[in-house]
């Protein structure tokens, strides 16, 4: 027994489990990263939300242009915020659509439907011309009229159109004005006075809530373009974390069964093998969490599969070590070899891997892009720890004289 | 004992007429049910909307439609995956109608939760159909150059076929059973075509460096046969690990994904059937193909 070779390979094990343990308990109260685990991001499909692509359209009074789709973006940013939804996502697609994600909102469709609308107001006299538009807004704030307890929106106009509003409300005292949203006529109460100081009320509203929700649209300014929902994919909540907690289980009985299997089949090796496979999770898992990398469903899956495939490396190396033992080699010299002639097959069979995974991050979108992002960082991961970590603990256990039997190499 | 590798009790390549079979065999009936049928298209593909619902009570799929029927869906496709649960496909449908048939039910049967609305324009599916097609001839390109600059180009035309002969499989499996295709199905076929091209390269790399060290005298189809057998038993348990993931995950993993994990499971099987069966016997058909001509000739 070599006790130095022992002791290192213990170490191994022993900083595997405390990592291990930081990945899913809450060690040190308090602490924000840990288990780090919490610090991958959960797609929609895990934790529910909304997904919506939009198209720009053109219209005869506007048809699209780049800077317009570009306004429309900054606009649909604005709202979104407003609606003070954790990270949202407002993302350019080509050159006409806009992807939106919102994530645990608890109405979307009524979110969405607001996003999109154009928010255009116009305030129209009797003979239906325009003298007002929302471009000189200045804000828009959702109040209770303490007077009449009722909900309203209080506009407040830029000094040029404070003097046009006042301009019109002297010259038509008495007579209508009628505040146009969208082209339809919200109300159109009649001027008493004229209204020098840029200021006007619309009312009433059935909730604070709609007032609110029309102040945010005013304030956002209106869209330049006409937007269409040519995608719209809602996850609840309940189905969000009914899938995760599934999947979970369904790897967690898949890794058993792969540990399993390993130790049966492979004996020495295979054990090494499963303390490279561990390590080969927690560091994924780690990469994950270091790059903010989003998981999805799909994403899951590919994760997993990576796992079966991490193992593949391991089979390829113990295969052609049980041949080279046979040949008549001593142990580490045939650990050597086996590994030397494995590399070139795992090289070139992972890198042929990494272009079909490339190309589908290059096509896909959404959910599958996380599936093709989490396959190529396992795929590298996994060359990674075969090479690397199964070669030196293979090594170690050969070193130490723990297991000397060619047997317990399955040869 | 002689273990299997040792007495290699068949021949790969002598045999491999019978191999082309049962693929073709495999084969045809999928490429009839496609050119007759067609696959089973989802949303994601047709456009149109999907519905999933969770009632607190247990109702049956007739209840359900009869809901729809209200709303002109009786033709509807709608599935019961639990008790409780259910998935329902129609033609697209706007904000304001969707809203109203899950308050109709409500007023039938109780509480509704939508766990999932998906509406899909029918843009976006055409669009799918050239992405998917699109990333398909990227990566067999990519991979025949690569494999050709590694090996040799025949080799990555044989790995190519290979791959679309599973490609094939699935898409033939999931016609003739009327799987449904979505987005998450093009993501399982580009895995499919990642793992069986992994397969077959890790057979070439054992061809390429036995046909390095091979004894005088020896011929093509022996020394493909013999690095079949060695690379028998890491084939064989490579394509295990997988399906062992494969199928906990389509047992415990979920209705959600259990389509795209159905497509990989059959491909990937398939993906180690022809990398052993199909791609190197492919391989060596095409060199016997090569040779041919000349020895022709030096006979004339």
């Amino acid at each position: 027994m070599k006790w130095d070779k022992i002791l290192k390979l213990l170490g191994i094990i022993l900083v595997t489990a405390v990592v291990a343990v930081a990945a899913v308990k809450p060690l040190i109260p308090g602490v924000q990263w840990l288990p780090f685990t919490n610090l991958i991001k959960q797609g929609l499909d895990l934790k529910g939300g909304v997904h919506v692509v939009l198209e720009a359209m053109d219209t005869p009074d506007a048809p699209v242009t780049a800077d317009r789709v570009k306004q429309a973006m900054a606009i649909i940013e604005n709202r979104v915020n407003a609606f003070g939804v954790a990270e949202p996502v407002v993302q350019m697609e080509g050159s006409r659509r806009i992807i939106v994600e919102l994530a645990g909102i608890d109405n979307p469709d009524e979110a969405v439907s607001n996003l999109i609308k154009t928010a255009y107001l116009e305030f129209k006299t009797e003979d239906g011309k325009t003298v007002l538009t929302g471009r000189q807004l200045k804000d828009a704030v959702a109040g209770i009229n303490p007077q009449t307890n009722q909900a309203e929106v209080n506009l407040e106009f830029e000094p040029d159109g404070a003097k046009i509003f006042a301009d019109v409300t002297a010259q038509n005292v008495g007579r209508q004005l009628a505040i146009v949203l969208d082209g339809n006529v919200i109300q159109a109460p009649a001027i008493r006075e004229p209204i020098p100081n840029g200021r006007a009320q619309i009312s009433p509203y059935e909730s604070l809530d709609e007032a609110q929700n029309i102040a945010i649209l005013l304030r956002s300014g209106s869209l330049p373009v006409k937007l269409e929902v040519m995608e719209k994919r809602t996850v609840g909540p309940t189905l969000g974390s009914d899938s995760l907690d599934k999947s979970i289980k369904a790897g967690i009985a898949g890794l058993i069964a792969i540990l399993a299997f390993m130790i049966i089949y492979y004996r020495v090796p295979g054990l090494v093998a499963n303390l490279a496979l561990v390590i080969y999770t927690l560091l994924v898992l780690l990469i994950f969490a270091a790059l903010h990398v989003t998981m999805t469903l799909p994403g899951i899956a590919g994760f997993l599969l990576s796992l079966g495939m991490a193992v593949d490396a391991n089979i390829i190396i113990y295969e052609r070590l049980k041949e080279e033992i046979k040949s008549g080699k001593t142990l580490r010299s045939a650990i050597d070899a086996g590994f030397k002639r494995a590399f070139v097959a795992i090289l070139d069979s992972n890198v042929t891997t990494l272009i079909a995974a490339a190309v589908l991050y290059y096509f896909g979108t959404g959910p599958i892009k996380g599936f093709a992002l989490t396959l190529s960082i396992g795929i590298l991961a996994s060359m990674f720890t075969a090479i690397t970590m199964t070669r030196w603990s293979l090594h170690l256990v050969a070193a130490s004289n723990l297991a000397r039997n060619p047997k317990l190499y399955g040869a | 004992m002689l273990s299997l590798r040792e007495r290699m009790p068949f021949h790969y390549v002598k045999l491999r007429k019978f191999w082309y079979l049962i693929s073709l065999l495999l084969i045809i009936p999928g490429l009839i049910s496609l050119c007759s049928q067609g696959l089973n298209l989802g949303i994601d593909f047709t456009g149109g909307n999907l519905l999933e619902l969770r009632f607190n009570q247990a109702i049956s799929v007739e209840q359900v439609r009869e809901v729809l029927g209200n709303f002109g869906l009786e033709g509807a496709s709608i599935q019961r995956s639990e008790e409780t649960d259910f998935l329902i496909r129609t033609r697209e449908l706007n904000e304001e109608e969707n809203s109203r048939i899950v308050q109709a039910l409500e007023d039938k049967y109780g509480e509704v939760t939508v766990l999932r609305s998906e509406r899909v324009g029918p843009v976006m599916g055409r669009e799918l159909i050239f992405k998917a097609l699109g990333a398909l001839a990227a990566a067999s390109v990519l991979m025949i150059i690569y494999i050709a600059w590694r090996f040799e180009f025949k080799q990555g035309l044989a790995a190519v076929i290979a791959l679309l002969h599973d490609v094939f499989i699935v898409l033939g499996a999931f016609s003739v059973f009327r799987f449904e295709v979505d987005s998450a199905f093009v993501a399982a076929i580009l895995t499919i075509i990642g793992y069986s091209i992994n397969d077959t390269i890790v057979i070439f790399d054992r061809i390429r460096e036995n046909l390095l060290n091979k004894k005088k005298g020896e011929i093509l189809e022996d020394t493909i046969n013999v690095s079949l057998w060695q690379t028998l038993a890491r084939s064989i348990n490579t394509v295990l690990t997988v399906v062992m993931i494969l199928v906990a995950l389509l047992l415990l993993g979920g209705a959600t994904i259990q389509n795209m994990v159905l497509a990989l499971l059959i491909g990937v099987v398939s993906g180690a059937y022809s990398s052993i069966f199909i791609a190197s016997p492919l391989w060596f058909d095409m060199k016997r193909l090569e040779k041919q001509p000349k020895a022709r000739a030096a006979r004339a």
